[in-house]
C-alpha cells in the first residue's frame, strides 16, 4: 500500500499522503486482528474496521488521483459540512426508530421479542438507541455545525487540510462499532460508555483529531476575538476528552479479546461514571448545542445576542458547577453522604447558569419577535431553549433528596430525559440543519415551510405526550412502591407496578413515534431542498459574524 | 473588569487552560477522596471474589444489558428494604469491576436476588418471563440455555480482576476452569478444592437443569443465586462509627 502512494502522490499534499498510508497500515493490523484472535466477537469488529480502513484506503486512492486533496485557501471548506448535516439526518431517523422499538416493546412484550433472536431484545437496543440519539444524531450535529460555526467567526478555512474528512468518517467508524457491539452484546455495560476499550481508544484519537482542527482553525482565525459560540464548543471537546478518557479506564483482558475491566470498583466506579454521565449531558448535550445556539439564533432572528455580559457569566459559571453535579445520580446509595449533599447543592445552583444561557437565547429576539408568527425554524429553536428552560428547571428539583427518592428508578427520569433530548437538543439540532441546508447547498429558501410547520407541530405535541405519559407513569409507579395498607404492609407487588404503566407505555410509543415521523419529514424536505435548482448568488461568506454587541 | 475577558477570548491558549482548571475542581474535590477515606468501604465480613462460574455469570448479565433495567443497589428507606432486604453497602461491590448499581428498575431490584427463587423458576423465567409472571415486559433469554459456555479465556479474565485489584490467589488463577466446571456440576470430585479455596457457602450444583452441557444459562443462574448474600449481616453495626458516613 506504501509504494502505491508514493506513486501516485506527485503532488498530492503531505496530509493526504499520511492518512493514505494510515489507512494501509490500519486495514494490515485489522487483517492480523481477525487471523489471530480467539474471540469470535473481537473478530467480527476487526472485520469491521478491516472493511472501514479498506474502504477508507480505497477512497483515497480515488481522491488522491483524481487530485481531489488540493486546498483551496480561498474558500471555506464546507463538503464535510455537508456531509455531517446527511450523517445527522440519517442517525437521527435511525436511533429515533430504534427508540420507537423498544418503547413498542415494552407495550407489546408478546408481539416484539424473539426468543432466539437475544440481538433484538431491549437489553442490547437501549444502548444502541441511547448512543444512537446522543453521540450519532447529536455528535454530528455538533462536528457539522462546529465546522460551520467555527469557520465563519474566525474567518478562516478550517485547519488541517484532509484532517476534517478523518475527524468525519473516523467519527462514523466509531458510531458503526459501537452500534454492531450492542448489537452483538460487546459492551462495559457504563451507560452512555458503554464502548469497549478499543472503540473507546479509536474515538480518543479521532477526538483529539476534531480538537486540533478545531483549534488549528481558530489559530487561524482573522477576528481578534474568539465569538462566544466557540467558547462552548471548546469547554464540549475539552471535557468530552476528559470525562471519556478518565471514564474509561479500563484493563483489557487480552489485547486481542473484546473485554475489558474497569479500573474503578463499586463505589468509586459509581462516583466516577455518573461524574462522567452527568456532564455527558452538561458538555456534550449542553455546552455544545449552546453553542450551536449562540449562532443560529442571533443569525436566524438577524438580532445580536442579548448580553454580552450574561454569556461571559453563565459560560463560565456553567461548566465550573455542572463538573460538581453528578452524585445526584447516586442519591441514598452506598456513596458516602457527604458527596451526596454536594452534588445536590451544585445541582441546584445550576439552576441559574442554566437560565442564563435560556435567558441569553430567549432575549436575543427582541424586537424580532414577530418571526415567530412566519419561521417555523425560528419558533423551532425557541421552543428548543424554552424545554431547555423547562428541564434545567425540573433538573436540580429532581436532585433534592426527598424529591429524588420517589423519582429515582422510574419513568420520571425518561421523561426528564427526553424533554432535554427531544425538547431541547433535537429542536436546536433541526433549526440549525434547517439554516444551514440552503446556505450548503447554495438554494435561497427551504423547498417547503410548510412542511416545517407540520414537523414542528408533530414533534411538539409528541414531546408533550411522551413527557406528559412518563411524569405520570414515573410518579404513579414511586408511589405504587412505598403505598402501604392500612395494616402495614407493602400495598403492591412490584409487577403490579409493571401492569400500571401499560396505557403510558403506549402513549409514550405514540409520542416517539410522532416524533420521528417528523424527522422523516424534515428529511423528506431537506433532500427536495437540496433537489431545487440553485441560486449561485449567495450573501453567506465572510460577512456572516453574528454582530457580537450587546443590546443592553 | 469586563475589558480583562478579552485575555481569554483572544487568546485561545488562555481559554484552554481557564477551561481545564474550571472544569478540573469538581470531580477532583469529589471524586479523589472517595479513593483515600477509609469510610468509603464500610467493614464487614463475607465479601469475597466472584468464582470463575459466576464471574463468566456476570459477563453476561452486563452483555445483556441486564442493568439497563435492573438496580443492584437497595436504598435505605421502609419500603425498599421490606421489598428487597438489608440496603446496600459499599462493601457489597468492592469486586465489581464495573459497578451495576444501575439507574432504572423497568424490573425489581436485583441485589438481594440471590436465593429468593429456586433455579427452576430462574431457568423458565428467563426462557420466557410471562410463562411465570403474566404481565412482565422482560424479554426472554431462551438462547442462553442452548449456548455453551465459552471460557477459554478464563484465566485470563482473573488475571485481569487481579490486576485491577480483586485480590485472587494465584492458587484460584491456576485452577481457574476447574473451579469453573466443578462449580456447575454437583458430582464434581474437584469440588473440596473449589470450596477451600472460595468457601464453604458456595453453592455447587447443575443451575440450568441440563446436566450434560454447561451452558451460558448455568453461569448467569449462578451469578444470580448468589446475588446478596455474602454479607455476615451479624459483623454489619450501622451504628458504629467507623460506618457513620
Amino acid at each position: 500500500m506504501t509504494q502505491i502512494s508514493i506513486r501516485q502522490d506527485e503532488g498530492a499534499p503531505l496530509d493526504a499522503v499520511l492518512l493514505y498510508i494510515f489507512t494501509g497500515v490500519g486495514a494490515f493490523a485489522a487483517l492480523l486482528a481477525a487471523a489471530f484472535t480467539q474471540d469470535p466477537l473481537f473478530r467480527f469488529h476487526a472485520y469491521v474496521f478491516l472493511a472501514a480502513f479498506v474502504m477508507g484506503a480505497a477512497g483515497m486512492t480515488a481522491g488522491v488521483a483524481y487530485g481531489r486533496f488540493k486546498p483551496d485557501p480561498g474558500r471555506y471548506s464546507d463538503g464535510v459540512i455537508r456531509a455531517g448535516v446527511i450523517a445527522t439526518m440519517f442517525w437521527a431517523v435511525v436511533a429515533m426508530l430504534v427508540g420507537v422499538v423498544i418503547a413498542a416493546q415494552l407495550s407489546w412484550p408478546n408481539l416484539l421479542y424473539f426468543p432466539e433472536a437475544g440481538w433484538l431484545n431491549f437489553g442490547r437496543l437501549r444502548p444502541l438507541h441511547t448512543s444512537g440519539v446522543i453521540f450519532a444524531f447529536g455528535g454530528n450535529a455538533l462536528i457539522a455545525t462546529s465546522f460551520w460555526v467555527v469557520q465563519r467567526t474566525c474567518r478562516a478555512r478550517l485547519a488541517g487540510g484532509v484532517a476534517p474528512w478523518f475527524v468525519f468518517w473516523g467519527y462514523q467508524l466509531f458510531i458503526v462499532l459501537a452500534a454492531t457491539g450492542y448489537l452483538a452484546g460487546i459492551t462495559q455495560s457504563k451507560e452512555y460508555a458503554e464502548p469497549e476499550w478499543y472503540v473507546d481508544l479509536w474515538l480518543a484519537v479521532v477526538w483529539v483529531a476534531y480538537l486540533l482542527v478545531f483549534l488549528g482553525t481558530i489559530w487561524k482565525r482573522k477576528e481578534p476575538h474568539i465569538y462566544v459560540a466557540n467558547w462552548f464548543y471548546l469547554a464540549f471537546i475539552i471535557t468530552i476528552a476528559i470525562l471519556h478518557i478518565v471514564n474509561n479506564m479500563a484493563l483489557p483482558v487480552g489485547l486481542l479479546n473484546h473485554r475489558s475491566y474497569s479500573v474503578y470498583a463499586g463505589v468509586q466506579d459509581a462516583l466516577v461514571q455518573w461524574w462522567y454521565g452527568h456532564n455527558a449531558v452538561g458538555f456534550f448535550l449542553t455546552a455544545g448545542f449552546l453553542g450551536m445556539m449562540y449562532y443560529f439564533v442571533p443569525k436566524r432572528a438577524e438580532r445580536p445576542v442579548y448580553s454580552y455580559r450574561l454569556s461571559i457569566v453563565h459560560f463560565w459559571s456553567l461548566i465550573f458547577i455542572y463538573i460538581w453535579a453528578g452524585p445526584h445520580h447516586l442519591h441514598y446509595t452506598a456513596l458516602p453522604q457527604w458527596t451526596q449533599t454536594l452534588g445536590a447543592t451544585f445541582s441546584i445552583m445550576l439552576w441559574m447558569p442554566s437560565w442564563g444561557g435560556m435567558i441569553n437565547g430567549l432575549m436575543t429576539l427582541s424586537g424580532a419577535w414577530d418571526k415567530l408568527r412566519t419561521d417555523p425554524v425560528i419558533r423551532m429553536m425557541v421552543v428548543a431553549l424554552a424545554f431547555y428552560g423547562m428541564s434545567t428547571f425540573e433538573g436540580p428539583l429532581m436532585s433534592l433528596r426527598e424529591v429524588n427518592a420517589l423519582s429515582h428508578y422510574t419513568d420520571w427520569t425518561i421523561g426528564h430525559v427526553h424533554s432535554g433530548a427531544l425538547g431541547w437538543v433535537g429542536f436546536i439540532s433541526f433549526g440549525a440543519v434547517y439554516c444551514m441546508v440552503p446556505w450548503l447547498w447554495k438554494k435561497d429558501r427551504l423547498y417547503s415551510n410548510q412542511l416545517v410547520e407540520w414537523h414542528f407541530w408533530i414533534a411538539t405535541t409528541g414531546i408533550l405526550l411522551y413527557i406528559a405519559a412518563m411524569w405520570v407513569s414515573g410518579i404513579m409507579e414511586g408511589l405504587m412502591w412505598r403505598e402501604y395498607t392500612p395494616q402495614g404492609f407493602l400495598a403492591n407487588s412490584f409487577v403490579e407496578t409493571v401492569a400500571a404503566k401499560h396505557i403510558e407505555n403506549i402513549i409514550r410509543t405514540l409520542g416517539g413515534l410522532m416524533y420521528l415521523s417528523g424527522a422523516v419529514i424534515m428529511s423528506y424536505n431537506l433532500w427536495r431542498t437540496v433537489r431545487m435548482p440553485g441560486h449561485e448568488a449567495q450573501p453567506q461568506g465572510a460577512s456572516s459574524l453574528p454582530a457580537f454587541v450587546a443590546a443592553e | 473588569m469586563w475589558k480583562k475577558h478579552a485575555n481569554f477570548e483572544r487568546h485561545s491558549l488562555w481559554m484552554i487552560i481557564g477551561i481545564v482548571i474550571v472544569v478540573s475542581i469538581g470531580g477532583l474535590v469529589e471524586i479523589s477522596p472517595l479513593f483515600y477515606l477509609e469510610s468509603t468501604i464500610e467493614k464487614v465480613e463475607g465479601v469475597r471474589p466472584y468464582t470463575p462460574l459466576e464471574l463468566e455469570g456476570r459477563d453476561i448479565y452486563v452483555r445483556e444489558g441486564c442493568y439497563v433495567c435492573h438496580s443492584q443497589m437497595i436504598r435505605p428507606l421502609r419500603d425498599e428494604v421490606e421489598r428487597y432486604g438489608h440496603y446496600s453497602l459499599a462493601a457489597e461491590s468492592m469486586y465489581d469491576h464495573p459497578f451495576q448499581w444501575g439507574s432504572k428498575r423497568t424490573g425489581p431490584d436485583l441485589a438481594r436476588v440471590g436465593g429468593k427463587y429456586s433455579d427452576g423458576w430462574h431457568r423458565d423465567h428467563l426462557t420466557d418471563p410471562r410463562s411465570v409472571v403474566p404481565e412482565s415486559v422482560m424479554p426472554p433469554y431462551a438462547f442462553l440455555r442452548d449456548k455453551d459456555l465459552d471460557y477459554r479465556d478464563m484465566q485470563a479474565k482473573l488475571t485481569a480482576m487481579t490486576r485491577v485489584g480483586v485480590p485472587y490467589t494465584q492458587d484460584q488463577i491456576d485452577h481457574a476452569v476447574d473451579d469453573l466446571e466443578a462449580q456447575a456440576d454437583p458430582f464434581d470430585s474437584r469440588a473440596t478444592a473449589l470450596k477451600k479455596r472460595y468457601g464453604a457457602k458456595i453453592a455447587q450444583r447443575d443451575f440450568d437443569g441440563d446436566p450434560g452441557r454447561l451452558t451460558e444459562m448455568d453461569a448467569l443462574i449462578a451469578y444470580l443465586q448468589m446475588l446478596g448474600g455474602l454479607v455476615d449481616f451479624r459483623t454489619y453495626h450501622a451504628e458504629s462509627p467507623e460506618n457513620q458516613r
